[in-house]
Parts: structure tokens; C-alpha cells; sequence
């Protein structure tokens, strides 16, 4: 797969929840390129960012626009909810579901489906009821089947929060793998460690707005703003 | 205690010797049942899961008005069915009255709403559950509707189950609107209503077990077929 | 869905069989067993398949005036005289009679056993406040009832709570009564019959005015013009024949004859001087 970017433009994008805005209002113009990393407090907005730019949370105000139409843009992405979300069938067929959902014909599917088991290490569990695996393999699974239709963009929300070392270093692996084969990846995390580790660019939230944006190398050496610089030492920002 | 007793003997007999009319009642009690069901789930299932996933203006109104009906009393809904299709009733000129399928209607009356009601709330938990990713895998409606009932089937299966309980137990109603005509529309239970009414206290409990067996043996069935299916430990 | 819901119920209301009608009779033609050996032998003899709604006079007549049935068989002749005065049947033909009688408790706490007359055994009782079942379903049955207290000068609905009027069948009726070791009226077939006479046993007998006539009225077409008239002319001209007579006189319950075809039971109640 060809790694070319693909660019989002947010015009004037705000979210209220009852009557309380949790976003915005947004304008930006963004190149969706390698992999990208969302950090920022709680409650900064990182997560309705993800949800707004994947199109599973409505706008209240503003438009989002891909580079490429509506109709193909979610079509060619996948997200990996912070909880797990499992269909409550087997593991195969956790996998196949989004395979069937387009259409793709049995023979490719079943392969596709072995294949991608053994990338996540579910091989021998194809056949158990996906809801009852342990919470590292559903995560697993959950980015499993986020990539077995390669998008063109993944999004993750706290892919490793409550998963142990050896889970972690597994799903990092796994994405780098993802951003190799030509996903771009766009993720939040609460682990500096693993933003350092995986960042190619951050995107910094406070307050329901992009505060500050860079390369990684750059922002965690030298962040522009006064607020970066407090989150990245570890104290409160409010 | 003694009636209880002669109850189970009798029981025991009518199943064993294969009695005619025991059979006859049997099936006719199955086949109006199974009918309501099917009926009933044809129209209870897509509605409680429409119901589940649409957003509308008046969905509480409805949810409200659902759980209602669910509580209607069958003698009223017999009454009502009566007088609907009673000859000097609106829909008289079809001659429904005392037959199997003006049974079938009022027992389609009495279950759908409790099948919508068990569909909508188990559909609604699952939807919740679901919302997200199936927005995210861009499903299209029928997609939707489709994964929540493949994945929500034995929450489904129990709600036709309970429908079925309700039909194959009920008297008030299709005793007004079948008539209890041998031969036409007696069933399990409004022939234990007329073996009671004639003080043959054994026969009638004889036909208690029978239809206590039944409801069993249909549970057990449909029970042991969603399991088949379940594939492995599911 | 609309077509299949449909497709189900003309499966269901295609199923017509041989020449059927439907008769409502009141629940002692049942009750007595009588219905079980007059149906098989209509069947043979008229190819007729007689569908049999059980229910109270009261019931009967109502689905005889709204047309949901061909004919009624019912013991009430003033609300009989009124249905066909209103046109709803072409005419009541006297078929059998037999009687009521007053059960109670075998220990008869009121003294009715020793009464001359209905209206003396239900006054004893009265007198003993000893609890009594009334159908209370404006059935016939229920209809003598009220009729023997307002000949007694009484009326029920001033009574205490020892009058339970519990709207239900003969059958129930005195299940209810079976249960609370009450007094009761009844027709004399359903009492032979009934399976769960506990500690009750006839107390009360042979009175004229617990004469229990049973009626046919088939439903005028001219009212309805879809009723089966064909059919209830001949389960009519059936039962005033030879054959239905002598079923009807060797119907015994325990060996008791209880109901009689009409000319006989006339001639009868004529040679005793009742009528």
C-alpha cells in the first residue's frame, strides 16, 4: 500500500453535551501522515477529537472534511474504542465481521481471518467467545479487526490503558507494524513513555482546544507553550 | 392431597393409552399457539428492535404505552376480540367468530406487546453496547438491525418463549372467542376449565400435567437447539 | 407482513368440514352429559356436525340476537318469549324438561328436607342465614333462583353475606358450593353428574314450580340472513323425532332418568296434576 497522506479540515468544529461545550471551537487543517499522538489532561477533548475527526460523534457546530469524500473517508478507517467493544460472537468471527460487511468472498476471508489471529497471537482461540477473553486480548482483537480491513487511518483511544508491560510492548509492535504497511495512526495516551516511544507528531489538548502542535523530537525538548512544558513536567494544569 | 394423586394417575393414563382426544387438544392448543407466536414475533421482534435504535418524537409515549399492553388483561382483549368479531360486530362478515383463528387473534393481541417489550429492553441494552462500532465499521441500517438480532438470539428466543408461555397457559380470552367447541376449539386449557366446571377434579388436573409437560418439553426443545448452535462453550 | 399475517388466518378459516351449525346451549344440556350422547347420534342420523357453545340462557340468547350462532337451546321461557317477540327467532319449540332441585349440606342445618314447597325450603333458609351459592350469571338456573325468592317475598340484594351470587357455570357453581358446604339450586341432570359432590346431597324436590323447561329456538334469517336456517330446521325436526325421544328417555345418570322428551314429560306432569 502506497504511504501517501491524507489531510483533514476542521471549520469552526465545537461539541456541547448538555448545554456544556467539550470541544472547540476547532479550525484546523491537518496532514494525517505517520503516527500521530493526541495528549493532554483529562477532559481536554481528546477523545471527542478522535470521534469527531472518525465521524461516530455529530458536531454540534462546524464542518469536518477529508481530503477524500464522505461516503469512502470512514469507510477506510477504523477506531479501537478504550474499552473494548466485542461482538458477542467467536473470535473468528470477530475478525470476518467487517471482512463480510463489504462483501469480501469466503475463501479470501477465512485466510485473511488465520492470518491476522496469528499476528495478534489468538491463534488457538479462534473459536472462543470473543467477550470472555482476558482484557489484553481483547484489546488485541479489538486492533485486530480495526486493521484487518488495512485503513487508510486507525484511530486509538488509550489502546493500552490497564494492559501490562508484555501487552503493551505486544500492541506497540503491532502499530508499528500498522504504520509500516501504510496506516496512519492517531492516538491519545496517558503513557509519556509510550508517546516518546511512538510519536512521530503530537498534537497537545487543553481546555477543548489543539494548544500546541510539533514534531515529537521538538515538543517533548523544547514545547513552545507554558502549559506543554507543566504537563510534560508532570504537574496539574487547570 | 388425593385429588393431586389421582391427578398424576390420570395423567399417566391419558398419555399412555394415546388418548384420541387428549391428541386432538393437544395439537389443536400447539398449533394455535404456535401460530400467535409466529405471528406475533413476525410483527413483536422488528418493532422492539426498530424501537431500540430509532430516535423519535414520541418513542417514550410508546415505550410507555408498551409496557401497558403488556399487562392487558386477556378476558378484556377476549371481550374486545368478541365484539369485533362478533356477526353484529365491524368485522363480523368474515365469520371468525369461534374458530381457531379468532383465537390465534386475541392471543397475537395478548403476546406481541410482551415480546416487544423483552425484545426492546434486551435490544436496547445490546445497541448500547454496539453503538460505537458498528457506527465506526460504517454498517448500513439493515447491517445494523441484522447484527443485533443474530447477536441478541437467545435473548430473542426467550422473549418468543415467555410470548409462547403466556399463549399456550391462557383461558380468559380464547374461551370467550373460540367458544370452547369440541372438536373446533377446545384446547388444554379451556378443557380444564370445563372438566373442573363438571367437578372432575382428576381429569382436569390430569390435563394440568399434560399441559405443564408440554410447556416443558417446548422449553427444553428450544433450549436445547439454541445450544447446538452455540458452538462450543459458548 | 400484512400478507402473511393473512396467508395464516385464511389457512386457519379455510378448514371447513361436513355440514356444521352452531348451537348455544345452556351449560346443564352439558353439564348432564346429555350433549355427549346426543351429538354423536345427530351426526349419524341428519350428517349434521353440531358445534356446541356452553354457556348461561342469559349468554345464549345474547349470541342468538347478535346472529354468531344458528340456533339456541335455553330454559327461560320469558326471556325466550321476549327474543322471539323481538324477531330474533322464528318460533320456541318446547323440547325436554326436567327439574331443579335444592341441594345443601347433609346435615341440612336449615330443616329444608322437611319443607312442603320450594318457596318453604328456600324461606328455611333464609331463616338459617346458612350460606347459599346463587349462580348469579343470569342464566336460567339463576333466573328460577330469583324467581322462587321474589314468590317468597324476599329479595337477595338486601341479603347478607351468606348470599354468594358467584357468576360462574352449574359445574362451578357447585364446586363453590361443594367447598363451602352451602345450599344450592340446581338442575337435577348436572347434580347426578357432578363429580365432586363432597358432603352435599339433595335436600329439596318435586315442587311444580321447579318444572325446567328446555326450549329450541332456531335464529330467524330474516335477522341474519348468513345463519345456517336449513340446518337448524332439521336438528329441529330431529329432535321431536321418534329416535331423539328414546335417547333422551333412556338417558340415565347413575341410573337416575332425569331428563325427558317434552310430549312425554307433559303427559306425565298431567297425570301427576302439576300443571
Amino acid at each position: 500500500m502506497v504511504n501517501y497522506p491524507i489531510s483533514v479540515s476542521l471549520n469552526s468544529v465545537s461539541v456541547k453535551r448538555r448545554g456544556k461545550s467539550v470541544l472547540g471551537p476547532l479550525s484546523l487543517d491537518f496532514k494525517v501522515d505517520g503516527f500521530n499522538i493526541v495528549l493532554g489532561p483529562n477532559g481536554a477533548g481528546k477523545t471527542t477529537f478522535l470521534k469527531v475527526l472518525h465521524g461516530v460523534e455529530r458536531v454540534s457546530y462546524g464542518t469536518v472534511k477529508w481530503s477524500i469524500p464522505d461516503a469512502k473517508a470512514r469507510q477506510s478507517q477504523a477506531y479501537v474504542f478504550q474499552s473494548p467493544i466485542m461482538l458477542r460472537r467467536s473470535v473468528r468471527q470477530n475478525l470476518a465481521y467487517p471482512l463480510q460487511l463489504v462483501g469480501m468472498d469466503k475463501a479470501e476471508i477465512t485466510t485473511r481471518v488465520v492470518e491476522w489471529a496469528q499476528k495478534i497471537g489468538l491463534q488457538d482461540v479462534l473459536d472462543f467467545p470473543a467477550p470472555r477473553l482476558s482484557g489484553g486480548e481483547q484489546q488485541k482483537l479489538a486492533l485486530g479487526r480495526a486493521l484487518i480491513r488495512t485503513p487508510q487511518v486507525l484511530f486509538l483511544d488509550e489502546p493500552c490503558a490497564n494492559l501490562d508491560g508484555r501487552s503493551t510492548r505486544e500492541i506497540e509492535e503491532l502499530l508499528k507494524n500498522a504504520t509500516q504497511a501504510g496506516t496512519h495512526i492517531i492516538m491519545t495516551t496517558h503513557d509519556l513513555g509510550q508517546a516518546r516511544r511512538l510519536a512521530g507528531r503530537i498534537l497537545f489538548f487543553l481546555n477543548g482546544t489543539l494548544h500546541e502542535q510539533g514534531n515529537a523530537s521538538e515538543f517533548f525538548i523544547t514545547p513552545s507553550t507554558s502549559a506543554a512544558r507543566a504537563f510534560l513536567n508532570g504537574d496539574i494544569i487547570e | 392431597m388425593n385429588e393431586i394423586w389421582a391427578g398424576i394417575q390420570e395423567a399417566f393414563w391419558l398419555i399412555i393409552i394415546l388418548d384420541s382426544d387428549l391428541i386432538e387438544i393437544t395439537v389443536r392448543s400447539l398449533k394455535v399457539s404456535f401460530t400467535a407466536l409466529v405471528v406475533a414475533s413476525a410483527l413483536a421482534l422488528p418493532f422492539g428492535t426498530w424501537l431500540a435504535i430509532r430516535r423519535f418524537r414520541y418513542r417514550r409515549v410508546t415505550i410507555a404505552a408498551l409496557n401497558a399492553l403488556m399487562g392487558l388483561p386477556p378476558v378484556v382483549v377476549g371481550l374486545i376480540v368478541y365484539l369485533l368479531l362478533s356477526r353484529s360486530g365491524p368485522f363480523g362478515v368474515l365469520g371468525l367468530l369461534f374458530t381457531p383463528t379468532a383465537m390465534i387473534v386475541a392471543q397475537v393481541i395478548i403476546i406481541t406487546p410482551l415480546i416487544a417489550s423483552i425484545t426492546h429492553q434486551a435490544m436496547r441494552e445490546l445497541w448500547s453496547e454496539y453503538h460505537d462500532l458498528l457506527i465506526s465499521l460504517n454498517t448500513s441500517k439493515r447491517q445494523r438491525v441484522a447484527a443485533l438480532i443474530w447477536d441478541g438470539r437467545r435473548t430473542l428466543m426467550t422473549a418468543a418463549l415467555a410470548g409462547f408461555g403466556r399463549a399456550i397457559g391462557e383461558v380468559g380470552a380464547i374461551m370467550i372467542v373460540g367458544g370452547n367447541i369440541d372438536h373446533a376449539t377446545r384446547v388444554l386449557t379451556t378443557a380444564i376449565a370445563l372438566e373442573t366446571g363438571k367437578g372432575d377434579f382428576a381429569l382436569a388436573l390430569g390435563l394440568g400435567f399434560v399441559l405443564i409437560a408440554l410447556t416443558l418439553v417446548v422449553n427444553l426443545a428450544i433450549h436445547a437447539l439454541s445450544r447446538t448452535e452455540r458452538e462450543g462453550t459458548w | 407482513m400484512i400478507h402473511f399475517i393473512f396467508a395464516v388466518l385464511i389457512v386457519f378459516s379455510t378448514q371447513v368440514q361436513a355440514e356444521t351449525m352452531r348451537l348455544a346451549a345452556t351449560t346443564s344440556f352439558n353439564n348432564s352429559g346429555l350433549s355427549d350422547v346426543l351429538l354423536p347420534a345427530i351426526r349419524m342420523d341428519t350428517g349434521l356436525d353440531v358445534q356446541l357453545l356452553i354457556v348461561g340462557t342469559g349468554q345464549a340468547i345474547r349470541l342468538g340476537e347478535a346472529g354468531d350462532v344458528d340456533a339456541i337451546l335455553v330454559h327461560s321461557k320469558t326471556a325466550e318469549a321476549a327474543f322471539v317477540a323481538a324477531g330474533f327467532g322464528t318460533h320456541r319449540r318446547n323440547i325436554m324438561y326436567n327439574d331443579f332441585v335444592i341441594i345443601g349440606p347433609r346435615s341440612d342445618p336449615a330443616k329444608i328436607s322437611e319443607a312442603e314447597s320450594a318457596v318453604g325450603a328456600i324461606q328455611l333458609i333464609f331463616e338459617a342465614r346458612n350460606s347459599f351459592v346463587s349462580r348469579g350469571d343470569d342464566s336460567g338456573t339463576h333466573k328460577k333462583e330469583l324467581a322462587l325468592w321474589s314468590a317468597a317475598v324476599l329479595d337477595p340484594r338486601h341479603f347478607g353475606p351468606w348470599y354468594k351470587a358467584v357468576g360462574a357455570g352449574m359445574g362451578a357453581s357447585l364446586n363453590s358450593a361443594s367447598g363451602l358446604n352451602s345450599y344450592i339450586m340446581a338442575d337435577r341432570a348436572s347434580w347426578l353428574n357432578f363429580g365432586n359432590k363432597g358432603a352435599l346431597e339433595l335436600l329439596f324436590s318435586g315442587d311444580p314450580m321447579l318444572f325446567n323447561q328446555y326450549a329450541y329456538i332456531a335464529v330467524n334469517p330474516d335477522k341474519h340472513n348468513h345463519v345456517n336456517i336449513q340446518a337448524a330446521r332439521r336438528l329441529e325436526q330431529w329432535l321431536l323425532s321418534a329416535r331423539a325421544k328414546s335417547i333422551i328417555n333412556n338417558y340415565k345418570i347413575n341410573g337416575e332418568a332425569c331428563i325427558y322428551l317434552q310430549w312425554h314429560a307433559l303427559a306425565l306432569y298431567y297425570i301427576k296434576g302439576l300443571i
